[in-house]
């Protein structure tokens, strides 16, 4: 697994260096880092700070698609968690928050987990319930608001830094290790893989697939909510319409980018990191080139369309018979 | 019978919800409240009957919303800036949708994608040609528009049949027999039932699939020419979230998302609950916007979780004697 990792990531990390060297041909300061006051700053750490989001939701979004499902509520539960810390924050300590915050995103999870796991729905479906009705808690907690704190904690959590680096991005990076040595360190991701390569062979080798789905689904309730107080915490304030919105295809876009199928089966955490940091590299180039930033959504879809066409079953066959016929002739 | 039980249940639901609302505002009885609910919700209507096929058919289609929202701004582009006759622009525009989801159904057919993912990228297409074109709101001045909407046809009581709805009616009727009474709505359920059975019973799945996503975004397009009807403006980011309502209709009426079953009626039955209960929450005044979102919610998991009991309890005898076949 670990032999093949550098072979399947080069696509990602050649498209990462091209975009890259595009933002560097149209803004000649992308590279250029510096030091102030504790913390790092430039487009590069700008691209990771705003990129953090979405990194963390694919973190659980790829965990979840390796299942073979499909988790749309993590924007909705982006707004959810966020409208919980934001109204905690000014009147409770950082830890009351994030366990309440980090608690809403785990029940969210563990609903959907329910949903597909135990009542056997479907998970496009299932997760659509939270993703209409979430939107509506959130602001129910926020009661229509936009609902702004100053508890300087929490906003620390969104604007602060830690040995230089932006405190979201640390997080984000923390969480990225933690996942990777838990699901790749032990034989969860395995049992992962093969619940989505086939769940009732799995199930009769004895394989908890149950439990599986419903951790995965857990797993991408905390990440969102993650997600949810980090956004929340570097606006100051909860905006439960507008917070994580669409974010769900962001990372959905994220993990296929990153090279896992929509189909289940297998999965690369850090491949669907890379996808997301991609995206955001592109979002910035597009920023800083000056074109206005409704190309965003036209870049989006070809880059969608391409990598979708690159992994379509139909044209690797194709690609196949064209490399065999070349082979027969020459 | 096919499907019959749930659309029966989705009837139940809207009759005993309107009867309840009209117990508390007895107002809401009326055929001016139910001309209104009709309008309002005459765009959606009319997305849900293509979304309605899609859906049987096993597909999903995530464009809709931003297919409508392109063809208002295309609309009101074309006939005020550049001068078309609003004719000309309106077959303009259904032309390009229904070739624009003909393309979709074309990509998800040979290189066999999920419907999901490939109509997400024409999420993202659809929306970011409409910003293009103007991220302003361009408001429509066209003659035609305040004939169209101040036809209407008076109701007993005092209520208005607008145009609009007269639109909606038609085409929800017209789907509604186009499913149930022809080849293609048969090749529809088939292809919902079984991809490879319909296949091996000789329908052209690649021509349906294509057909399908061809209807559904014509119908969207149809949608956004009503929507500019409704609103006299073109705006880029109009409809946005339109295909989660949509969805929620389709399901709320009974339609089975993993496909092979549901009806037009049904759908029409659910757009009508949805505008129900944004209709309760006008009347009531204290209640806020965002419980229209959570009530949709409950209502969602409610019949899914029905669709669900129902679907097991069918199985259950298959089972049995199949062993443990799923």
């Amino acid at each position: 697994m670990t032999a093949l990792l550098p072979r399947r990531g080069l696509a990602q990390i050649l498209a990462l260096i091209v975009i890259l060297a595009v933002d560097r041909v149209v803004s000649p300061q992308f590279f250029d880092l510096r030091l102030q006051d504790g913390r790092l700053f430039g487009s590069l750490i700008d691209v990771l700070n705003r990129g953090t989001p979405v990194a963390l939701l694919s973190l659980g979004m790829v965990l979840v698609i390796a299942t073979r499902g499909i988790d749309l509520s993590v924007g909705a539960v982006m707004a959810i968690c966020g409208a919980i810390a934001a109204s905690l924050a000014d009147t409770h300590s950082l830890p009351v928050v994030l366990a309440a915050a980090l608690g809403a995103g785990l029940a969210c999870g563990l609903w959907n987990g329910f949903l597909v796991a135990v009542l056997g729905m479907q998970p496009i479906v299932a997760t659509l319930i939270l993703m209409v009705a979430g939107r509506g808690i959130a602001q129910l907690i926020t009661e229509g608001r936009i609902v702004t704190f100053s508890s300087p904690d929490l906003v620390w959590l969104g604007n602060g830094a830690v040995l230089g680096l932006p405190v979201p991005v640390a997080i984000a990076l923390g969480m990225v290790i933690l996942t990777g040595v838990v699901v790749r360190g032990s034989a969860l991701g395995l049992l992962i893989e093969a619940t989505g390569g086939n769940a009732r062979a799995s199930e009769l080798a004895g394989v908890g697939t149950r439990a599986m789905i419903l951790a995965v689904y857990v797993w991408c309730g905390v990440c969102a909510a993650l997600a949810g107080v980090i956004a929340a915490a570097d606006i100051m304030g909860a905006d439960a319409n507008n917070a994580g919105l669409w974010l769900e295809l962001d990372a959905i876009l994220a993990v296929v980018i990153g090279g896992t199928s929509l189909f289940g089966g297998r999965f690369s955490l850090v491949l669907a990191v890379l996808g997301a940091l991609i995206i955001q590299t592109m979002n910035t180039g597009i920023l800083l080139s000056g074109y206005p930033p409704e190309f965003n959504l036209l870049v989006k879809a070809v880059v969608v369309l391409a990598v979708l066409l690159l992994q379509s079953p139909k044209l690797t066959g194709f690609a196949g018979i064209v490399a065999r016929l070349r082979r027969t002739k020459a | 019978m096919k499907g019959l039980p749930p659309v029966l249940i989705t009837a139940i639901v809207l009759v005993a919800g309107f009867v309840l609302c009209a117990v508390q505002f007895p107002n809401i009885a009326s055929t001016r409240v139910v001309g209104n609910l009709l309008t309002d919700n005459a765009f959606l209507g009319i997305v849900a009957t293509g979304m309605t096929f899609v859906i049987i058919s096993g597909g999903i289609d995530l464009s809709v919303g931003s297919v409508i929202g392109f063809t208002t701004v295309f609309v009101a582009l074309a006939i005020d800036r550049w001068g078309m006759p609003p004719l000309v622009a309106f077959v303009a525009i259904l032309a390009l949708s229904a070739a624009f989801g003909a393309a979709m159904g074309a990509v998800i057919h040979v290189f066999d994608l999920p419907p999901f993912i490939v109509t997400l990228a024409g999420m993202f297409l659809a929306r970011g040609a409409s910003f293009l074109l103007s991220t302003e709101s361009v408001p429509i001045t066209a003659p035609v528009y305040s004939t169209v909407s101040d036809f209407a046809l008076r109701m007993p009581g005092g209520g208005r049949l607008t145009a609009i709805a007269i639109i909606m009616l038609v085409i929800v009727i017209g789907g509604a027999l186009l499913l149930h009474l022809t080849r293609f709505g048969a090749n529809v359920y088939a292809l919902g039932g079984s991809r490879a059975a319909a296949s091996l019973m000789g329908v052209a799945v690649g021509k349906m699939t294509v057909k399908i996503y061809m209807l559904s975004s014509l119908l969207a397009g149809i949608a956004g020419i009503v929507f500019s009807f409704y609103t006299s403006a073109g705006y880029s980011l109009s409809a946005v979230g339109v295909e989660l309502d949509t969805i929620a209709a389709v399901v709320i009426g009974g339609t089975l998302l993993t496909g092979g079953q549901g009806s037009v009626i049904g759908t029409f039955l659910g757009v009508l609950i949805q505008g129900l209960i944004q209709t309760y929450i006008n009347f009531d005044g204290t209640l806020s916007s965002w419980w229209t979102k959570i009530a949709t919610g409950v209502l969602l998991f409610a019949f899914i979780a029905l669709q669900q009991g129902l679907v097991a309890l069918a199985r259950r005898p298959v089972r049995k004697s199949l062993g443990a076949a799923t």
